[in-house]
């Protein structure tokens, strides 16, 4: 009945780069950390990179003429690169970094959005999005009338393609999570952007959920707009960037407007500076920017296609264990074939609330998440109150399945489910 | 906390007391926690400044259901001015099992809800 994961072992030796995940938990136990989907755990590198910046680099950027700061800035810059490789943008200048891809978004919506959009024109999205993905679009809808349209999702929450030229017709926008943090759901992007552009569109894709768990190519993709969140592929909270094709960021507007981002200013008037740098104002999160590039460079010796299939390997043996508990009342949701989607696996167990569950979870060293997942529309749609969320990422091991089986079956039994 | 769940909490998730509308009511008040999108909906029926009647409903966990409930049976005939005043810890002792900072919320929506459809705006996290 054990499915023997074939990938486990070197996850079990890379999760020894991850120094948080050797502690134990205050009531002793092990703890396996399923919560990836909300914020990664950090490798060594990563941590190292931070400190040995502020230990040896540290300087404010593209301002000083003295050595600290031509390294500080020759470090960043260079973070920026290894961030355009991973993604495989045609070159670093279309990388603008950002605290998170809420940012990210924004920066879309504000400097893309306000200057294209008119009344009839219409923005497509789809019921799945983490509210980072919609909440701008329905305010920019509101300010330039133009119209919010979604693509449906079926009870597995798989995309209904049937009528999108249907509903791509006015669209100017198409704005789709590449991965749902919620169902696990892969978008099926191929069909979609090259309809999207048919029809005229530009097209942004949330990466939060994809980027750091299998390899992006945003060329191949074809994708307009691409954001990203360091802090869950591995690098540091407060850094993110978004990718943009030139010709697209060149024709934008500045978003946040001040210091870094001009080349020349007047009492009245201001030139701005080239791409990416138009879009930095102020100083930028430097240390963190850097600490990503160590971030990316670590997924990188992992292997992106590894990681994906390690995590397809880890979900399908999470899915096969959890059906066992089926009797105790356990429910999965999201696309019944692995194949399907990505390292999230969302659940509910009886009549108990995800909360109560991850409660008791806690007290057996099994970090899930539990609630909406900022997804409440979609949780509306399916007439969930919540659910719990179990996520995968490259150091999770088999025992962390076990764990949380057995987890569950403590938590079957207080609520004497079954 | 390793007993979390006591057979009574339970009893009170899956059995709620008070728990529907009133027919006519008073005083009302709702509230979401904005953490876990946990609802829950006070009903009053008063007189003489006390209160005659309850009902609570929502959704939620069984942390804050079972708060929510065993607060519903605790008010019966009390004065509106003592529900305003009750105490976070007067809650929290009723509810009688350790709650972790995490969870303090869950416990304390009721009480919120509660003091919100008592004083007619919105009241406050009780402290
Ligand atoms: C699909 C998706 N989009 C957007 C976000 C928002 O990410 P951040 O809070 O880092 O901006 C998340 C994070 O939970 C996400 O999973």
């Amino acid at each position: 009945m054990i499915a023997t994961l074939g990938s486990d072992a070197r996850a079990r030796a890379l999760a020894k780069d991850f120094p948080i995940l050797a502690q134990a938990t205050s009531r002793g136990k092990r703890l396996a950390f399923l919560d990836s989907a909300a914020s990664s755990q950090k490798p060594q590198a990563v941590i190292d990179s931070l400190v040995h910046y502020y230990t040896h680099d540290n300087a404010n950027i593209h301002r000083g003429v003295y050595e600290l700061a031509a390294r500080a800035t020759e470090h960043f810059e260079a973070a920026r690169a290894k961030v355009a490789h991973f993604i495989n943008a045609a070159e670093p200048a279309e990388i603008i970094w950002t605290r998170n891809v809420t940012e990210a978004i924004n920066l879309v919506s504000y400097s893309w959005g306000l200057g294209n959009l008119k009344p009839g024109d219409a923005i497509l999205t789809s019921q799945l999005e983490h509210h980072s993905n919609l909440v701008p679009w329905q305010l920019l809808a509101a300010k330039t009338g133009a119209e919010l349209r979604f693509i449906e999702v079926d009870e597995h929450g798989i995309h209904q393609l049937d009528d999108l030229d249907e509903r791509l017709r006015g669209v100017k926008l198409v704005a789709l999570s590449h991965v749902s943090n919620t169902l696990g759901t892969i978008a099926p992007l191929e069909t979609i952007i090259p309809k999207a552009h048919a029809a005229g569109a530009v097209v942004l894709i949330d990466g939060a959920q994809s980027a750091p768990h299998m390899k992006i190519d945003v060329r191949a993709l074809d994708a307009d707009f691409f954001g990203v969140s360091g802090h869950k592929m591995c690098g540091p909270t407060g850094i993110g960037f978004l990718y943009g094709k030139r010709a697209l960021l060149e024709a934008m507007p500045p978003f946040l407007t001040g210091g870094d981002m001009i080349k020349r200013v007047q009492f009245t008037t201001t030139t701005f500076n080239e791409i990416p740098w138009k879009f930095e104002a102020g100083t930028s999160n430097i240390a963190d920017a850097i600490a990503l590039g160590a971030a990316v460079d670590y997924l990188e010796a992992v292997g992106m296609d590894w990681i994906h299939a390690h995590e397809q390997a880890m979900t399908a043996y999470a899915l096969e264990r959890m059906r066992e508990l089926e009797p105790l009342g356990l429910t999965l949701y999201g696309p019944p074939n692995p194949a399907d989607r990505s390292g999230i696996v969302s659940f509910n167990l009886g009549d108990a609330h995800p909360h109560d569950v991850a409660s008791i979870l806690d007290t057996e060293g099994v970090c899930i998440r539990a609630g909406h997942h900022c997804t409440m529309p979609l949780m509306e749609k399916m007439g969930w109150t919540a659910t719990a969320r179990a996520s995968f990422y490259l150091y999770n091991v088999e025992e962390d399945v076990e764990q949380l089986i057995a987890a569950l079956r403590k938590a079957a039994q207080i609520f004497k489910l079954g | 906390m390793e007993d979390f769940y006591k057979e009574y909490i339970l009893d009170h998730y899956r059995n709620p007391r008070n728990f529907g509308h009133l027919e006519r009511a008073d005083a009302a008040a709702e509230d979401l926690n904005p953490l876990c999108g946990d609802k829950i909906r006070f009903e009053l029926e008063i007189e003489d400044g006390r209160v005659k009647d309850v009902r609570f409903s929502g959704k939620g966990c069984a942390i804050s259901q079972a708060s929510a409930s065993m607060l519903s049976e605790s008010i019966k005939g009390e004065k509106l001015e003592d529900v305003v005043r009750m105490s976070r810890e007067a809650v929290l002792e009723n509810v009688g099992i350790g709650i972790s900072p995490a969870r303090m919320k869950c416990a304390l929506l009721g009480l919120k809800v509660l003091k919100s459809a008592a004083l007619g705006e919105i009241a406050g996290w009780p402290d």
